[in-house]
This record gives structure tokens, C-alpha cells and sequence, in this order.
């Protein structure tokens, strides 16, 4: 069977510098895969060369069997990837609903349309209505975002990333800055939106990751050190030196990040 | 057009009767205003709220500040007089009345030709881009004088034939009336405009282009579409300009019409739909209107202009809003006595304003008429340090209680704002929950 997604000796050199260091894994339609790493291990930069936002310095990127690297994020969203954003990135001064809409929009084959209604598009205000409503967010229909909470904020960067209905969903740090309660809550939305999806999250929760994860890829200084199940990467003696250890000690740094 | 900005049951009826009343002020003004000076006010009123539409299509509503957007109303002023003078040579039969769609034409593939460089690029380096065409097409126009009539222009006349029914558009108000159909026209569909998918993806745009790449869409792909409506509508007000002054000149596409087109349209506010229009009024009454009454009255502009951008960033619109929502709340009523108080204290702090420029600049540029300045029927020796100090005083006691008055509107002004001045642009009226 074609792999979702599947990475083939990836590289990104910014200068002189090189972020991500020949990295090959695939991905199996429908798994649920972590990225865990220490600050600086390229997990961000990954996740941008797959969706489109960088093109590899070299390498390849396959999405459903097909060859995306070097195309422009938005063809690649067509092609049915979609990601978030660690720092949230939403339409501020448009409300909750229309950013709901923009991002159904082209999936229902819109595209640039001038000469409908948005009101008029049933498909399209269906899909947002029911996707805000999973959000817990149906009561702020008509909100600017700007004025959303952090954590409405947060959900709704979920709901924009898989509005679309892409097969392959990227989330960059999804619970980043909340809260522990927040982040169970939330751990159980992620997993209730991308139902049936091939999921891939860069997390920092190690009970988050061991929870929600199918297979846990590890990367340190740009390269995989693992990509395993949730307990031979828990065994993996390179992993523990390398990362596990690594993340005892400055444990309670990272709290606070 | 109006009526989203307030919460109703009714809101459908609402936009109707906004429309409704959009359409009649159009036909009703020319009779309470009789005069032929009057109708060229009107006439040009409307060719201005169309080109401030279409302006802020692009700044308002997709965030583009254009430098030069008087390339695309100018170049359509252009096509149309030279169709026009088609047409009254006998050598292409169509209707005159179709001319200003001639003109947006010329708008929209000028759009599309230019528009494919502008809109590459957003934010800063689209206002210099649109700054570099603007002074670019410009240029061309000077050095082409055949096509462009050099700075004298290329002259046409409006009346070809007998026309239909006897309507010649020779008289004015026979061409108002064709303004303002194109006026009621261009602004329902641009209000449309805002409600399709491209108009809201627009918005999202302004707000956050490369967030629009990861939900499928190609943000230049939006500008440029954008872009080209905006063109199109600019063309058929350059159009119509051109019926109206039977003379294109090489002004009609240089930099002090497009910062004209900027500096309205911010002032008018650029947050709500409606705003263009009230920027649209006042741009010809300044330029026509004020420019008549004092030679200072380019200062005027710009000090108002700076205070608004300073004060209500939302433009006038905003400020509309914002006390409809106050007398709605509070009750008719209620609000005479805080009115009374703001209304006088804004006099008086006007009053020493003026006077002040006034002064000033018949001091400095008018020195050589003496010393007595004769403002609104009254003489002042301006030698005299009293008149001077009176002014100041006025101003400065006006602008105190003016500050005092305004007191009770700083909690609508703040909850305006809590909502966000533009919230309401971009909410669709009358769709169902």
C-alpha cells in the first residue's frame, strides 16, 4: 500500500547551516505519529518542508504516492494536506464562522467564486456550522477572533487545519501554552477532528505523545534518531541518552516554556 | 449596506429600506437641489462614490494601499473620450449612455495587464509598485501627445445625434440621471462584491495572506482578482467622468488623483462599506466647494485628515456608527442635552481654528493686501495682538469643553471598538443562524 506521506533523505540548509539532516520515513494512511525532539531539533522545519512553506535543499516528498516538494503550500493543500501553526495564524477581523468558511471553501470546488452568495452556499455554511459546533465554539459564531480566548483561539487553529477535509493533518504543537486540564480536553478534540486521518503532531507532553501516538519519530539535531512504537522507543536506549534523559533533567524548565 | 452594523430581527427589511433610501436620495436630489451648479455637484458626487468603492475594495477590504489607482479611473477616462469621439464621427454606432462601460473595460484589461505586476507583491511593496506605475503611465501620457492630448487634453462632446426619446445627455440633469443609474449599479454590485466567496477570501487576505495558502488558496491570485474588479469599477467612473467634463487631460492619472482617492477613502473610513461614500461626498465638495470658499483649504484637508487618522483611525463612518448606536441605546430623547453640549463646544473650537489659519495665512501669503483680513462679513486688523489672542483663546476654550462634552460618548466609543470598527463590515446581514 502507497504510504500517506513519505519522506526520502530530506534536507534544509539555511546557509551554511544545516536544519534537517537526510531524513526518510513514511507514514501509513490513518496512523497517528508524534515528532518529539529538543528545542532546535528541526521539528518546525520539518513540518515546513512537507507542507510547502520551504522547499528542501534536497530530498523528496511523496503525499499519497504523488511527488509535492518544491510545490506551493496551497497546491499541496489541494492535494489533501493541511497543518496548523505553533503561534497562532488566523484571519483576526473575521469572525469564527467565516474562518471556518474561507478554509471549506476550495475543497467544495469554490475556488475564487464572484458570481454566488456565500450565504447562499448550503454545502459550505453546513460543513462550518457543524465544524464550529465540534469545536465548542458554535456560540461564538459571529465573534471576531481577535477577541476569542487563547484557548478558543487554539481550537479553532484545529478547526481551520482540517476544515478542508485533508487526509494527512500536520499539527504544529497543538497545546502549546495551555494549561494541563486544557491540554486533556484538547488531546480529546484533536483526536475526535482528525478521526480516520493520517495525524502527524509535534508535541511536548510526554503523557500526550505515549497517549495519542501510534508510532513516536524522534529527532535530534536534524536527523531520526527512532521511529517505533510508543514502547520500543521508551526502550530504545539511544532515544533515553539522547532525549528522554535530556527532557528529565530540564523537565521543570519546560514547564514554564 | 447600513443596517448590519445594528442588531435586529428585521435586519433583511433593514437593507432594503437603506437601499431603499440609497436609491431615492439619488433620484430626489436633483429636484431639492435645482440649481445647474448644484446638479454638476451631484453629477460628480456619484463618479466620486463609485471610484472610492473601488478603491477600497483594494484598501479596505484587502488591505492593498495603492498609490496610483488613478491609472485605472484615468485610463478609462481616456478610452471612453476617445469612443465618444468615435461616435460623434460617425465612425462606431453605440449608444452613449454604454460609454462609461467602454471606460471600465479599459479599467479591467489595464487591470489585468498592470495588476499582474502589482498585485505579486503585498503590503509595502505593493504601495511602491503601484507608486512606480502610477508615475510610469503617467509619464506616458506626456509623451504621448497624440493619443493622450499632451496637457491640454483630448476634448469630446456628449451630445451625438438626436438621441433616444430626445435624451442627448446635453442637458446636466439628463446625465446625472445616467450617473446615478451607473452609481446605484456599481454600488449594489459592489456591495455583492463583499458577500461572495472571493470577496471574503479577500478579507482574509488583508488579514493574513500566508495562513490563506494552507487553506488551498493562492493569496496573489486573490489580490489580482480583487485587483481587477477595483480596475473595472475605476474605469467606468473615469468613464463617466469623461461624459461629464467632455476633457481627458493627462491629470486624471497622475499622483495628486490617486492620494485624492487615498486620502478620502481613509477619511470616509475604510472599515465599513458605507464609509467610501461619505469620503466620495466629500472629496467633491472640498475640491469643488471648499476650494472656493478659502485658499487655505488644502491645510484644512490635511489637518483634518491627520486628526482623523490620529483620533478615529475608523474614519467618519466609524464615527457615524458609533453615535447611531449612542442615540440608539440611550433614546432620542435623552441625548439632546450632551448633543447641545458637543455641537457648541465643536463650533467654538472650529471657530478659533479658522480663524487662526485664516489669520495665518493672510499673514503669510496674502501680507501684501495689509493688514485687515474681511472673514465671514467681519474685519479683523490682524496688527492688533488682541484679535490674535482672541482666537487663540476661542480655540483653546473650545477645544477644552469640547473635550469635557465628549465624555459621555467615550463608553460607546470604547464598546465600538471592544466589538472591532470592522466587525460588522464583513458580517453578512439577514443569513440564517
Amino acid at each position: 500500500m502507497t504510504p500517506a506521506l513519505e519522506l526520502c533523505e530530506l534536507h534544509k540548509r539555511f546557509g551554511n547551516t544545516e536544519i534537517i539532516r537526510g531524513i526518510s520515513l513514511a507514514v501509513r494512511a490513518g496512523e497517528r505519529i508524534a515528532v518529539i525532539g529538543p528545542n532546535g531539533a528541526g521539528k518546525s522545519t520539518l513540518f515546513n518542508l512537507v507542507s510547502g512553506r520551504y522547499a528542501p535543499s534536497g530530498g523528496k516528498v511523496f503525499l499519497q504516492g504523488k511527488r509535492i516538494d518544491g510545490m506551493r503550500p496551497f497546491a499541496i493543500n489541494r492535494l489533501g494536506l493541511a497543518r496548523s501553526f505553533q503561534i497562532t495564524s488566523l484571519f483576526s477581523q473575521l469572525s469564527v464562522f467565516d474562518n471556518l468558511r474561507c478554509a471549506v471553501l476550495w475543497s467544495l470546488g469554490y475556488r475564487y467564486t464572484v458570481w454566488r452568495r456565500l450565504s447562499g452556499l448550503a454545502d459550505a455554511n453546513t460543513r462550518a456550522g457543524q465544524l464550529m459546533d465540534r469545536l465548542g465554539l458554535g456560540h461564538k459564531r459571529d465573534e471576531l477572533v481577535k477577541h476569542l480566548t487563547y484557548a478558543e483561539q487554539r481550537a479553532l487553529e484545529i478547526g481551520v487545519t482540517v476544515a478542508g477535509g485533508a487526509s494527512v493533518i500536520l499539527l504544529d504543537e497543538p497545546t502549546s501554552g495551555m494549561s494541563h486540564s486544557e491540554t486533556t480536553r484538547f488531546i480529546a478534540l484533536i483526536r475526535e477532528v482528525t478521526a480516520g486521518k493520517t495525524l502527524l503532531t509535534v508535541e511536548h507532553d510526554m503523557g500526550v505523545v505515549f497517549e495519542l501516538a501510534d508510532r513516536i519519530a524522534v529527532l535530534v539535531h536534524g536527523e531520526l534518531l527512532a521511529f517505533d512504537t510508543p514502547q520500543a522507543v521508551r526502550a530504545n536506549p539511544a532515544v533515553q541518552d539522547a532525549y528522554l534523559g535530556l527532557m528529565k533533567t530540564a523537565g521543570l524548565k519546560r514547564v514554564g516554556r | 449596506m447600513f443596517t448590519q452594523y445594528f442588531p435586529s430581527r428585521s435586519r433583511r427589511w433593514g437593507t432594503a429600506f437603506s437601499w431603499g433610501m440609497f436609491g431615492l436620495i439619488l433620484i430626489l436630489a436633483p429636484l431639492a437641489l435645482t440649481s445647474s451648479f448644484s446638479h454638476t455637484l451631484l453629477s460628480q458626487i456619484g463618479i466620486a462614490i463609485i471610484v472610492c468603492l473601488a478603491y477600497n475594495i483594494l484598501l479596505g477590504q484587502g488591505g492593498m494601499l495603492s498609490f496610483g489607482h488613478a491609472v485605472y479611473s484615468g485610463l478609462g477616462a481616456f478610452m471612453a473620450i476617445h469612443t465618444l469621439n468615435l461616435v460623434s464621427a460617425g465612425r462606431l454606432a453605440l449608444p452613449v449612455s454604454l460609454i462609461p462601460l467602454v471606460g471600465g473595460l479599459a479599467g479591467l484589461a489595464m487591470a489585468l495587464l498592470l495588476g499582474w505586476v502589482s498585485t505579486r507583491r503585498a503590503a509595502t511593496p505593493f504601495a511602491m509598485i503601484t507608486l512606480g506605475v502610477g508615475e510610469l503611465v503617467w509619464a506616458i501620457t506626456l509623451m504621448f501627445p497624440g493619443i493622450f492630448g499632451g496637457e491640454t487634453g483630448i476634448a469630446g462632446n456628449r451630445v451625438t445625434g438626436s438621441g433616444l426619446f430626445g435624451i442627448t445627455f446635453g442637458p446636466q440633469i439628463q446625465l446625472y440621471y445616467l450617473i446615478a443609474a451607473y452609481t446605484l449599479v456599481c454600488v449594489l454590485l459592489m456591495y455583492a462584491f463583499t458577500r461572495t466567496p472571493l470577496g471574503r477570501l479577500l478579507n482574509a487576505v488583508r488579514d493574513n495572506p500566508e495562513r490563506v495558502e494552507f487553506i488551498g488558496f493562492d493569496p496573489q491570485m486573490v489580490r489580482y482578482l480583487a485587483f481587477c474588479v477595483s480596475g473595472f469599477f475605476a474605469g467606468v467612473s473615469g468613464g463617466l467622468g469623461a461624459l461629464q467634463f467632455e476633457i481627458v487631460s493627462s491629470e486624471v492619472v497622475g499622483a495628486a488623483r490617486s492620494g485624492a482617492y487615498l486620502l478620502f477613502v481613509v477619511l470616509g473610513g475604510t472599515s465599513l462599506f458605507f464609509g467610501p461614500i461619505i469620503g466620495a461626498v466629500l472629496m467633491v465638495l472640498a475640491s469643488v466647494w471648499l476650494s472656493e470658499l478659502t485658499a487655505a483649504w488644502l491645510l484644512y484637508l490635511g489637518l483634518v485628515f491627520v486628526v482623523m487618522v490620529l483620533v478615529a483611525p475608523g474614519g467618519l463612518a466609524s464615527l457615524v456608527v458609533v453615535h447611531l448606536r449612542y442615540v440608539a441605546a440611550k433614546g432620542l430623547r435623552n441625548v439632546g442635552a450632551s448633543y447641545l453640549a458637543l455641537a457648541s463646544s465643536a463650533a467654538v473650537m472650529l471657530l478659533g481654528g479658522v480663524l487662526l489659519v485664516e489669520m495665518f495665512y493672510h499673514r503669510q501669503v496674502n501680507a501684501v493686501l495689509g493688514p485687515t483680513l474681511v472673514l465671514m462679513g467681519v474685519s479683523l486688523d490682524l496688527s492688533r495682538l488682541d484679535v490674535w489672542f482672541g482666537a487663540t483663546l476661542l480655540f483653546v476654550v473650545g477645544a477644552l469643553l469640547f473635550a469635557v462634552s465628549r465624555r459621555p460618548f467615550d463608553r460607546a466609543w470604547a464598546e465600538f471598538h471592544r466589538q472591532g470598527q470592522d466587525g460588522r463590515a464583513d458580517r453578512p446581514s439577514g443569513e440564517p443562524a
